[in-house]
């Protein structure tokens, strides 16, 4: 029952997006921008791939900031909330935005990746598995993280600015953990190298995510 | 008809640590009506939500009991219903897909779009059903916020400034809902005017404070 | 609590000995009597840092744990006295973060030659101020102190759960210069007064105990001017 509902909100957040393109074409927008403004700089100089590895992560750290919110700051913004309460139950809603979040950010996150390997020369993945894994988990503690961050933000006056300020913090370990598995994939590491980051990730992701689950009613509610 | 109870039990709220009420008790059961009256800003519309369960009060409980069985929070969604103007539709979407979506979400009762275009007539807005909301007029979105808390025949209905925004032909409707919800269920409404008042067998008021 | 005068007096002659006795304990060669301090070579007078630099990351900490604590029980009972508490607690703990951040990059200055390595410690406690500044920023950014109350604390408890998880990634990803770093010999203890001769580790506990009391005291001032401005 309540993962039905969910699955409903969820499908309403997926076609009220296909009807404004509200965070889609923003995103697909600054991703471009991103990148353009990276390959500019970068130049004829030659990076080491230490340093490719955290500048990938930090386009997809800001792009995520520019779009995980608005799933929440919509229904604020025009006095949903209310509405959606009178629906369902509060976890359902939660788990309906975590799932958005979570299809957004690891579609967004497979095309930053694709476009970065192919523009980015110097920008060599040798260990495939470990690269793509990475971004796959990376993504679902990214979308856990923001979706209850966003949840926060909504409530509050200044949600653009606030909200990367807000998870800088709490996805720094996250960050600092897919920034070194994605150096790992440029040095050709095996893949069981990467193991102990991969349990991070995955670690970090069930806490954040139950975490939420029990902070999502006191968020939710006034 | 289900035999359905509400509860409230010296119910109070804070806003920025001031009062906005205190000490509100009453109980209301199916086929009785009730008014909640008080001036501006006297906590009218914060009361309507606490009884939907959409707010939690400071202090005091408002329990719904259906055949003498206790609503759980997490369950209260289904038997109540709520029209504000707190409450908005989605803009982006048409009248008839608003119903359908809130159908779908709360996940309890099936309508077929017959039936749903059979509520839209009932408010006079069927012949807009395929129109975003954002196209509609405030008195159509009233409108379709009634057709929206109607959809799932709640035991509750909370009504807060039930007329507003109306013309003649929508307060009728309205007047119709009220005569029919207080028959078959409960039937709260929130305001102040004198009209309204009739269909309320009672009257609590809510005397906001000031400090 | 301490609110009476002894208290107060005790306090401030107990850190006055603790400073003392870190300041003034010879550091020789040999140490022989109660009060003679080891002299490490390479670390000489500087060594004194830890009797005051730690007991500050210390309280940092507990002003970061009693935050969220309060805004536990602020969520599980709504009283707003435990979102005062809240605030005051984090108020503090920046206080003493920025004290520990300062007192130690001076340090690192003169001891690893730049005020700032990025060495794991040191990046814990910047993600601490970071935390602190954005638990703030979120504060200032609510109308509705109900809201505010609730939303901080949801924001400190979703720090409290994934800080932890520097523990694990830090010593993957850079070596250390602290001493407990990974390759130094005692592991990834807190603190290191492991390698501590009986008379400094005594000073050390006084000043942890000192530093700590000194925190009690001044939360309680604070939740004593919090409790009149509300009552204007």
């Amino acid at each position: 029952m309540m993962m039905r509902s969910a699955y409903e909100v969820f499908r309403k957040d997926v076609h009220s997006e296909f009807r404004t393109r509200y965070a889609m074409n923003a995103l697909i927008m600054f991703v471009i921008v991103a990148l353009s403004i990276i390959l500019f700089s970068i130049g004829d100089e030659s990076v080491t791939p230490g340093v490719l590895s955290g500048i990938l992560w930090v386009i997809i750290f800001f792009s995520g900031m520019s779009g995980l919110s608005r799933s929440f700051v919509s229904e604020e913004e025009r006095g949903t909330v209310l509405t959606l309460q009178l629906l369902t139950e509060p976890s359902a809603v939660y788990a309906g935005k975590l799932l958005f979040n979570l299809i957004l950010t690891v579609s967004l996150n497979l095309f930053i990746a694709v476009m970065y390997v192919l523009l980015v020369q110097q920008f060599v993945v040798q260990s495939p598995a470990i690269f793509w894994v990475t971004i796959l988990l990376g993504s679902a503690g990214i979308a856990a993280a923001a979706t209850i961050l966003a949840a926060i933000i909504a409530k509050a006056n200044t949600k653009g600015t606030l909200y990367p300020v807000l998870a800088f913090p709490i996805m720094l370990p996250l960050l600092l953990t897919v920034m070194n598995a994605t150096r790992l994939a440029t040095e050709g590491a095996p893949f069981s190298e990467a193991a102990g980051e991969f349990q991070v990730l995955v670690a970090y992701t069930v806490v954040v995510i139950a975490v939420s689950v029990i902070l999502f009613d006191f968020v939710w509610k006034d | 008809m289900t035999n359905a109870v509400l509860k409230a039990d010296q119910l109070s709220k804070d806003f920025n640590r001031r009062k906005i009420f205190s000490a509100i008790s009453f109980d209301a059961a199916s086929g009785s009506s009730l008014a909640v009256t008080g001036r501006n800003g006297s906590g009218k519309s914060t009361l309507a939500k606490i009884l939907c369960g959409v707010l939690t009060p400071t202090s005091g409980t408002a329990v719904l009991s259906i055949d003498g069985n206790a609503i759980s929070p997490e369950r209260l969604h289904r038997h109540v219903g709520l029209v504000s103007p707190y409450v908005q539709m989605y803009d982006e979407f048409t009248g008839i897909e608003n119903l359908r979506l809130a159908i779908s979400i709360r996940g309890i009762v099936r309508k077929n779009d017959r039936q749903l275009r059979d509520l839209l007539q009932q408010f006079g807005i069927d012949d807009r059903r395929n129109d975003d909301v954002r196209t509609y007029s405030s008195g159509m979105k009233q409108r379709l916020k009634y057709a929206a808390a109607l959809l799932h025949e709640p035991e509750l209905l909370v009504l807060d400034e039930p007329t507003s925004n109306l013309d003649e032909q929508g307060i009728a409707a309205v007047r119709d809902v009220m005569s029919r919800q207080k028959e078959s269920g409960i039937l709260i409404i929130a305001t102040n005017d004198r009209d309204d008042l009739r269909y309320a067998d009672r009257q609590v008021t809510v005397e906001g404070e000031h400090t | 609590m301490i609110r009476s005068t002894t208290g107060k007096a005790l306090l401030s002659i107990w850190l006055t000995l603790v400073i003392v006795a870190g300041l003034a304990m010879p550091m020789v060669p040999v140490p022989r009597t109660w009060y003679e301090l080891p002299w490490i070579p390479g670390l000489e007078q500087k060594a004194r840092i830890i009797l005051f630099h730690v007991p500050m990351a210390w309280v940092t900490l507990v002003a970061f744990i009693s935050a969220m604590v309060y805004g536990i029980q602020f969520l599980k009972t709504k009283n707003l006295d435990y979102d005062l508490k809240s605030v005051n607690a984090a108020g503090l703990g920046t206080v003493f973060c920025i004290l520990a951040t300062v007192t130690g990059s001076i340090w690192a200055k003169f001891n690893w030659g730049s005020f700032w390595n990025w060495d794991p410690r040191e990046t814990s406690i910047f993600i601490l101020l970071l935390i602190y500044g954005a638990y703030f920023a979120l504060r200032s950014s609510i109308e509705g102190a109900e809201k505010r109350a609730a939303l901080s604390a949801a924001y400190s408890i979703i720090a409290g759960v994934t800080a932890p998880f520097f523990i694990f990634v830090m010593p993957r990803i850079m070596s250390g210069l602290h001493p407990g770093a990974k390759g130094d010999e005692g592991g990834a203890a807190p603190v290191a007064q492991l390698h501590m001769p009986p008379n400094m580790l005594v000073v050390f506990f006084a000043s942890l105990l000192g530093f700590t009391m000194l925190y009690v005291w001044l939360f309680s001032v604070r939740m004593r001017i919090s409790k009149l401005e509300e009552h204007h």
